[in-house]
């Protein structure tokens, strides 16, 4: 049964000044919406409590992929169809274009977006494990300024973020890799398409005179959130590609990992896989 | 409790002004408000593509969708596909391959692969799993539907 509509209120800012006034004179009342892909389905399904949106849709400053020399910037409202036809992320993210392959269907490709795909805050969303390994940082504007977040320090606990009560996410920036690189993605779901993942990794590194120079490896649906694998990270790190510790590394990965059962998997299951992902990983690595 | 909104929108080439509440799923605005009823309800999350609908020119599911996100739109609905009484070569093919059978999933299915001939109009097997990835028939094994947009696409290409 889905939400009594007399309950909800939308109030549509046609500028992001308007936006973060808003925001400023009633913290926390507002939740901002963009695609509407995940609040909807909440809404549908009757299990949204009565809420005062912000729609964020009409707000131009934050459509759009700006390129320099150094980093992709990407608006917050770029949708997943936006990554997938976006010919300089084919160029230096792949995986962000896999997770964005990998994210629902086309129609929901065409409305989700990036900043909602992070700050719904899922452990299941199939950007942020590429995002994680891509080093991307976060932009939050307020009234007060804006304030830049390292991703990887941005989830702070099941559904909490370092995110205030007047703050909106805004852009996301992502590093372009540099040097000889290695990028992995792979999410596993009952089937291809619209399916939520049971485990997800995602990794990028950086190769030098035959060795791992650098090393970061996004896990989406093992922990409270998207996690950082940092015990793998320091068990390949420095090591040789000719002589890769995959089984210390799979072992170092139990603890990064907090998975539990639920609907889609067991602890097991995304135990173990997360696991054997890692391997299929190393060995494409290893065959460089 | 927030005012009604007078929602202006194209649908299928005509305008439409209807007074409804902004948080109205697009769905429910073809649906109710504008007695169009082509386009169904299946899951209401976004996973079945039954109430798959063209706003602006994208696919998009219409059940998750609100109204004031689609003020000033433009909207094409099953019912916008035909011409008259004549139908498009997609909904032909879909009646000479039997790509439907209870149905349910069709109005869906046939906007979806209207997207995708318009994207893509020489498209592989793969390509048209890829654009109809969202829409689930539980009826025909999707082997008639592939068959039916092959046929189509390369009817719109002769056409062209």
């Amino acid at each position: 049964m889905r939400g009594y509509l007399p309950d909800f209120d939308v109030r549509v800012p046609s500028s992001l000044g308007e936006a973060l006034e808003l925001m400023a004179h009633a913290p926390g009342a507002y939740t901002p919406l963009a695609g509407g892909t995940d609040l909807m389905v909440v809404y549908n399904a009757g299990r949204l409590k009565p809420t005062r949106f912000l729609d964020l849709s009409r707000l131009a400053e934050l459509r759009g992929i700006e390129e320099d020399a150094t980093s992709l910037r990407f608006g917050a409202l770029t949708t997943f169809t936006d990554l997938r036809e976006c010919r300089s992320v084919h160029q230096h993210f792949p995986n962000l274009v896999k997770s964005a392959r990998a994210t629902g269907a086309l129609a929901i490709q065409n409305r989700g977006t990036l900043a909602g795909n992070i700050a719904n805050a899922s452990p299941a969303a199939d950007t942020p494990p590429s995002l994680l390994a891509y080093g991307a940082e976060l932009e939050l504007v307020s009234p007060r300024g804006l304030r830049r977040v390292a991703y990887d320090q941005f989830h702070q606990g099941y559904k909490r973020m370092d995110l205030a009560a007047d703050e909106l996410l805004a852009w996301i920036i992502v590093p372009k890799p540099s040097g000889r690189g290695f990028h992995y993605f792979r999410k596993v779901g009952t089937r291809q398409a619209q399916a939520i993942s049971k485990t997800c990794l995602a990794a990028y590194a950086r190769l030098e005179e035959g060795c791992v120079a650098d090393l970061r490896i996004g896990l989406g649906s093992v922990a409270p959130t998207p996690v950082r694998a940092r015990n793998a990270e320091a068990a390949l790190l420095g090591q040789p590609l000719a002589a890769l510790p995959i089984e210390a590394a799979r072992e170092a990965l139990l603890a990064d990992m907090s998975p539990i059962d639920d609907i889609r998997a067991t602890a097991h299951y995304r135990s173990v896989v997360t696991r054997n992902l890692l391997g299929q990983m190393l060995r494409e690595l290893a065959s460089l | 409790m927030a005012e009604c909104i007078d929602l202006n929108l194209t649908v299928n080439g005509a305008d439409h002004r209807v007074s409804v509440h902004p948080f109205a799923r697009l769905l429910d605005v073809l649906r109710e408000d504008l007695r169009l009823t082509g386009t169904k309800e299946g899951c209401g999350e976004g996973e079945c593509g039954a109430c798959t609908v063209l706003l602006n020119g994208q696919v998009v599911n219409s059940c998750l969708v609100p109204a004031v996100q689609v003020q000033g739109a433009e909207v094409v609905t099953v019912e916008g596909l035909a011409e008259g009484e004549s139908l498009s070569s997609l909904q032909a093919a879909f009646l000479t391959h039997n790509g439907a059978q209870c149905g349910f999933c069709t109005p869906g299915m046939l906007l979806s692969a209207t997207d995708l001939i318009n994207r893509c109009p020489n498209p592989s097997d793969d390509q048209i799993r890829d654009g109809l990835a969202g829409n689930l028939c539980r009826c025909t094994g999707y082997a008639k539907i592939l068959d039916a947009v092959h046929t189509a696409a390369a009817d719109t290409r002769t056409a062209r």
